[in-house]
């Protein structure tokens, strides 16, 4: 819980501003980057997630190390069970592609 | 040294260990506390310990938001939930936490509503897509989580969603940290700040540590070589007879914090005037709760709460272990009545207590090489 998990953003949403579509190791999950309004990460940048909310922008290269070290940890298995976000992923909203 | 063929850059590790053994007065003997659980999982995982020499001691800190929730407010929170009407949702870490009456899992196997989320917002929709429900999240965790739920209750607002509540025991560390170096048998001289934490909160905050208490604290990373590079820089401190705010962790932690996570939590919520933790008592100012202006999404206000307060099982000495006056392996249940799988106190439910982190590779290995000894 403590420990944050690293993610691509993929997609955002015009119509939802805080909403962006992030890759964690290959799973991706809809994840609120409204704790970045005063800096809003674009398509491709980098961030740190802490139960489902970005909470910081990283470099590439810090989120490869971050994931080693949730590999390392023996945790990123259960970070990734986090990320598909124990089913309820998109219970009301359309998939993203 | 069981993980260093994992290390990434075993020369680095090597070459900043030997640093730290260049720096250590022999003479004498340092007491480190590491705040943060993820850290404590951290050195036992990595075996840092084995790294460090002999007259570096690790003290495991208060930061391990399920161990330091006292029994009382588990039991509150489920007794919210057996309205058949309520969904009790919490994160993983929580549903194997013993309450008097067992924990979240063992009151799901009896019929309760339990679901794991693993976000809030997770709780949030759940409440959406059952409108018929009364869905209430069991938030904890310190400074890392609490914006968390505060979105989603400023979420919750604008979205309309009345059928939805927190029942909120999220705590702040620095009256923590306050409270064990007010605590008289404890002898610290320095710090291993939390990282995450501090993403937040910034480095700020620890000043006083640093100017009241004469402290060293270095706001630090959790790999090895973080964490390594975070104790040099302490004992470098420490040799010049400085106290001083450093920040390890800089391509993570800014000076200043979040202000966005910062506003949503001060938007949300005010301190209580006092908490009780787990080890530590009551301390004051070092929780929050829910503003009058969501007083809606507050379930302590929504329901009634009983209030339970409960004491640890006598034998147990988990608040020893957590002010770090015991070892985890000095507890009398511990290994014994007190396991990963049937775990007695918090502090061996989660993966950042001390007790599990001991136990799952300290214990674990002590146990492997007893039994491959030849009779």
């Amino acid at each position: 819980m403590c420990l944050a998990i690293p993610g691509k953003v993929i997609e955002l949403f015009p119509g939802l501003p805080y909403l962006a579509t992030v890759e964690v190791a290959g799973v991706r999950r809809k994840v609120d980057l409204g704790l970045l309004e005063n800096d809003m990460p674009k398509s491709g940048d980098w961030v740190l997630i802490h139960v489902g909310f970005a909470m910081s922008k990283i470099s590439e290269q810090d989120a490869l190390e971050q994931m080693q070290t949730l590999i390392m940890l023996g945790e990123s298995e259960q970070a990734i069970q986090e990320v598909r976000g124990y089913g309820l992923e998109d219970a009301d909203e359309p998939e993203a592609s | 040294m069981k993980f260093v063929d994992e290390f990434r850059d075993p020369e680095v590790i090597n070459k900043t260990a030997e640093e730290i053994r260049r720096l250590v007065d022999p003479a004498r003997h340092y007491r480190l506390m590491e705040v943060c659980g993820g850290h404590t999982h951290a050195i036992y995982r990595f075996g840092l310990k084995d790294i460090l020499p002999s007259n570096i001691e690790l003290i495991h800190g208060p930061g391990c938001p399920v161990c330091v929730l006292p029994m009382g407010r588990i039991d509150d929170g489920l007794e919210l939930a057996k309205d058949s009407n309520v969904v009790f949702t919490a994160f993983g870490d929580m549903m194997r936490v013993p309450g008097v009456q067992g924990s979240p899992l063992e009151h799901k196997a009896r019929g309760m509503d339990v679901r794991i989320v693993y976000s809030p917002a997770d709780a949030l929709k759940l409440a959406k897509a059952n409108p018929d429900k009364h869905v209430m999240f069991f938030a904890i965790g310190f400074e890392t989580t609490a914006p968390s739920t505060a979105l989603t209750i400023i979420r919750a607002r604008a979205e309309g969603i009345h059928n939805f509540s927190v029942f909120c025991n999220h705590v702040t560390i620095i009256p923590a940290i306050r409270a064990i170096l007010d605590s008289p048998d404890m002898r610290l001289d320095a710090f291993i700040g939390p990282g995450h934490v501090s993403t937040v909160i910034g480095c700020r905050p620890y000043e006083w540590i640093a100017v009241n208490e004469h402290k060293p604290i270095v706001v630090s990373g959790f790999e090895p070589l973080d964490m390594l590079q975070s104790i040099v820089m302490l004992l470098r401190q420490l040799k010049a007879g400085e106290a001083k705010v450093e920040n390890q962790y800089k391509r993570v932690v800014p000076w200043e914090g979040n202000r966005a996570a910062l506003k949503a939590m001060s938007n949300v919520f005010e301190l209580r005037p006092y908490f009780e933790w787990r080890g530590l008592g009551f301390i004051s100012q070092s929780a929050l709760r829910i503003r009058d202006n969501y007083a809606e999404f507050d379930a302590e206000r929504r329901f009634s709460v009983p209030g339970v307060r409960v004491t640890d099982p006598k034998a147990a000495q988990c608040g020893e272990v957590l002010k770090g006056v015991l070892k985890p392996a000095q507890c009398k249940l511990f290994g014994r009545e007190c396991t990963p799988e049937h775990p007695v106190g918090a502090l061996m439910v989660s993966s950042e207590g001390s007790c599990a982190a001991y136990y799952n590779y300290e214990h674990r290995k002590a146990m492997a090489t007893t039994l491959a000894w030849p009779a």
